[in-house]
């Protein structure tokens, strides 16, 4: 294996290059989806797959999820591993009946005899001022369902291993992938031996002493840079990226909020019945008596994702993390 | 612009075809002929062996059906939709198929799995409540039998999409209810297959009603069969009680799917006798004569009577079909009448293929509910 130096890549190119390297590997590895052949994606995520690998192995399907995500069901039973692209997350709720009622129960009802190796790789979230149904931020609902691995990765290089571990596992992985990080950069060689996150391991973006901000994909990035923003006050963010909602990482999670003893979630999704409510639950369960205030949560408001003009309002940015920081009691510490 | 401004509003309005636009294919052969197609009773030359075999598992289908109802009454089964009176469509859908082909059963279809060699207690464990599906597909290729409806016919679709990408011979049928044609997932799997040219044969047993809705009230299409020439398939109508007929119309599609000539769209025309399952109240949505009228049209007697005419059926014959079904029957109430084996640990095997640390924790709690259980079960004795 040549050995490409560290250059500034796209997440949007490591997500390429993990299917490619996985087609490239393992024949049965199959990409389908719409426009995910010649046009390589409207996303050009799956850019040059079909002219390296055939049309064969990166299939432009039919206008249908339903049909898309039901044939790869059908393809897996024979052993092959799809990786299916949904074009945007609000336009995946037609496949929303074989993911729920198929993908997630097949090895259960056949006793564990018929694994579902397949992978949804579903564009999320906003911020990309996207019209209506472009923005969806729909990992609750994933969440909600047992038999599916939630995972989502928010740097570059995260993006590369979580999408080869999502590709290798047994198991069906709903890859949510934060649209608005697709062209975020970083220093990358695909070929260094990057450590490929197992899928279930949250990671520790920034140490920090005063209080944890868990978070995961688009919104790591905004907790970074909140976390910059409190030093002025004198506080100290640890910022949790949790990479992978299903399997939930208590572990992780959950030392670090014993070390600060306070903890905000931060996600775009909406608060009421969305992820926050999962974790804020599981943390106080788990740490109360480390708890020196409430968890609590920034999240998008309770409405439908908002017109692209207003998305600003919506999207919790990083005031709206540090007014939340701000309410955690800190006179009580002192 | 308003719609009025439009060009061509009003006026008759079709857009000119672009300058490339040719017609895929002329849908004069695809249509399916008015008639369901017979062969029982037109004196065409019939394969004594086959036929003998149909009807002794029509014979052993009907007396499972029985069985199998009869369970429901003492609550060995918690529901069970018969299939009585479809008979020849499930045993055809068994018989036609070769070892490495795959069937793709709708819940109705208890019978095709069990005539393609599925254990029969394993065939009823989704209906019994002790597992879902009870069976490795693996083993006889046989998906699991499907609930929702239509959801499996995309399943079948990619499947044989999957096995002719790897070279290897197989073909995929997929049986679906009337109702069943009217969902999504019906429509997109036709179209898969059509466009990637599967090797699937979808079957399609129109049996007069979708629970008590009958097919008028489902659709507007002349037949279930003409759906086919929207996709670019073709279509065939045969008589869904005609055993003989039902099986020349799928091994012929079964045949042109294996040398490459892509899906084919079949609807039988059959009737379910008995209710849609023993929950239902079928009174209240159609009358005694009609039910007659198609006891009169009966598979197995329209074949028996057809076999015995030609010589091919004795009583002998008879008698030692009648037998096997019931010693078939017998050793089904036997084994259904033993409790079923639980392990309630098995909640968690199946979930992943790894549990998550969620599950052994939920796993732990459980293990120490049964545990405490124990003890008081034993404290009280
Ligand atoms: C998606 C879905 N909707 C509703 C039901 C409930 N349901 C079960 S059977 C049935 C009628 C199906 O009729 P048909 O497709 O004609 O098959 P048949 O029962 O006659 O074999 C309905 C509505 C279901 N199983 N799946």
């Amino acid at each position: 294996m040549t050995t490409v130096a560290a250059k500034p890549a796209t997440m949007a190119q490591a997500l390429q290059r993990a299917m490619r390297d996985a087609m490239a590997e393992d024949p049965s590895v199959h990409v389908l989806g719409e426009d995910v052949g010649t046009l390589g994606g409207v996303f050009r995520i799956t850019d040059g797959l079909a002219k390296e690998f055939g049309e064969d192995r990166c299939t432009d399907t039919p206008l249908a999820e339903a049909g898309i995500l039901g044939t790869a069901v059908g393809m897996a039973m024979y052993g092959l591993r799809p990786v299916v692209e949904m074009q945007f997350d609000a336009f995946a709720y037609p496949a929303f009946e074989q993911l729920i009622s198929h993908v997630s129960k097949m090895r259960n009802r056949t006793g564990g005899s018929m694994g579902m190796p397949l992978v949804v790789r579903v564009p999320y979230g906003g911020g990309i001022g996207g019209v209506e149904h472009h923005s969806d931020s729909s990992e609750a609902y994933y969440m909600a369902t047992p038999g599916l691995h939630v995972v989502t990765p928010a740097t570059v290089e995260d993006a590369y291993g979580l999408l080869r571990a999502a590709i290798a596992s047994d198991d069906p992985v709903v890859f949510l992938e934060p649209k608005r990080l697709y062209w975020s950069k970083a220093e990358w060689s695909p070929d260094a031996p990057t450590e490929v996150a197992p899928i279930g391991k949250a990671v520790v973006r920034r140490p920090g002493r005063s209080a944890t901000l868990i978070t995961y994909g688009p919104s790591v990035p905004v907790c970074l840079e909140a976390a910059e923003a409190a030093k002025a006050e004198g506080w100290d963010l640890e910022v949790v990226d949790l990479r992978s909602l299903v399997p939930f990482d208590d572990e992780t999670v959950c030392a670090s909020v014993r070390r600060t003893g306070r903890a905000v979630v931060v996600h775009e999704s909406t608060g009421f019945g969305g992820p926050g409510g999962e974790i804020a639950a599981r943390v106080t369960e788990r740490c109360f008596h480390h708890l020196e205030a409430p968890v609590l949560r920034v999240a998008g408001f309770d409405i439908p994702y908002p017109p692209p003009m207003l998305e600003k309002h919506h999207l919790p940015g990083v005031d709206r993390v540090l007014d939340a920081v701000a309410r955690l009691q800190w006179e009580a510490e002192s | 612009m308003t719609v009025q401004e439009l060009p061509g509003a009003g006026a008759a309005y079709r857009p000119a075809p672009p300058p490339a636009w040719r017609p895929r294919t002329d849908p004069a052969p695809l249509l399916p002929d008015p008639e369901p197609y017979r062969v029982l009773g037109t004196g065409a030359p019939l394969d004594r062996a086959l036929m003998l075999r149909l009807y002794t598992e029509l014979i052993r289908g009907r007396r499972y059906n029985a069985q199998a109802t009869a369970l429901t009454k003492q609550g060995r089964l918690a529901v069970y939709p018969s299939s009585t009176g479809q008979e020849a469509c499930e045993v055809a859908a068994a018989l036609v198929l070769q070892e490495q082909d795959w069937l793709f059963p709708s819940y109705r279809d208890t019978l095709a799995a069990v005539a393609r060699g599925l254990d029969p207690v394993q065939a009823l464990t989704l209906l019994r409540g002790d597992w879902h599906t009870g069976y490795d597909p693996h083993e006889h290729r046989i998906a699991p039998l499907c609930t929702p409806l239509a959801t499996q016919l995309p399943h079948a679709v990619g499947l044989a999409h999957a096995a002719r990408l790897k070279g290897d011979d197989v073909v995929a049928l997929a049986m679906v209810g009337d109702g069943g044609t009217s969902e999504g997932d019906f429509h997109e799997a036709l179209n898969f297959a059509a466009v990637w040219q599967a090797p699937v044969v979808f079957f399609v047993q129109n049996n007069g009603f979708a629970i008590s809705v009958p097919l008028a009230k489902q659709t507007a299409a002349p037949s279930l069969a003409h759906k086919a020439v929207g996709y670019g398939m073709p279509g065939r109508l045969v008589d869904g009680n005609d055993a003989a007929a039902v099986h020349e119309v799928l091994a012929d599609a079964v045949a042109r799917a294996r040398r490459g000539g892509g899906p084919t769209l079949i609807e039988a025309v059959t009737y379910r006798i008995e209710a849609h399952t023993n929950a239902d109240d079928a009174t209240r949505y159609r009358v005694d004569a009609e039910v007659a009228a198609w006891r009169d049209h009966d598979p197995i007697q329209l074949l028996e009577a057809e076999l015995t005419s030609r010589g091919f059926l004795d009583d002998s014959a008879k008698k030692a079909a009648a037998e096997a079904a019931e010693t078939m029957a017998a050793a089904l109430r036997e084994r259904m009448n033993a409790e079923a084996e639980l392990d309630p640990m098995d909640l968690f095997a199946h979930v992943y293929a790894e549990k998550t640390a969620q599950l052994r924790e939920q796993e732990a709690q459980l293990r120490a509910e049964l545990a405490a259980h124990e003890n008081e079960d034993e404290g009280e004795r």
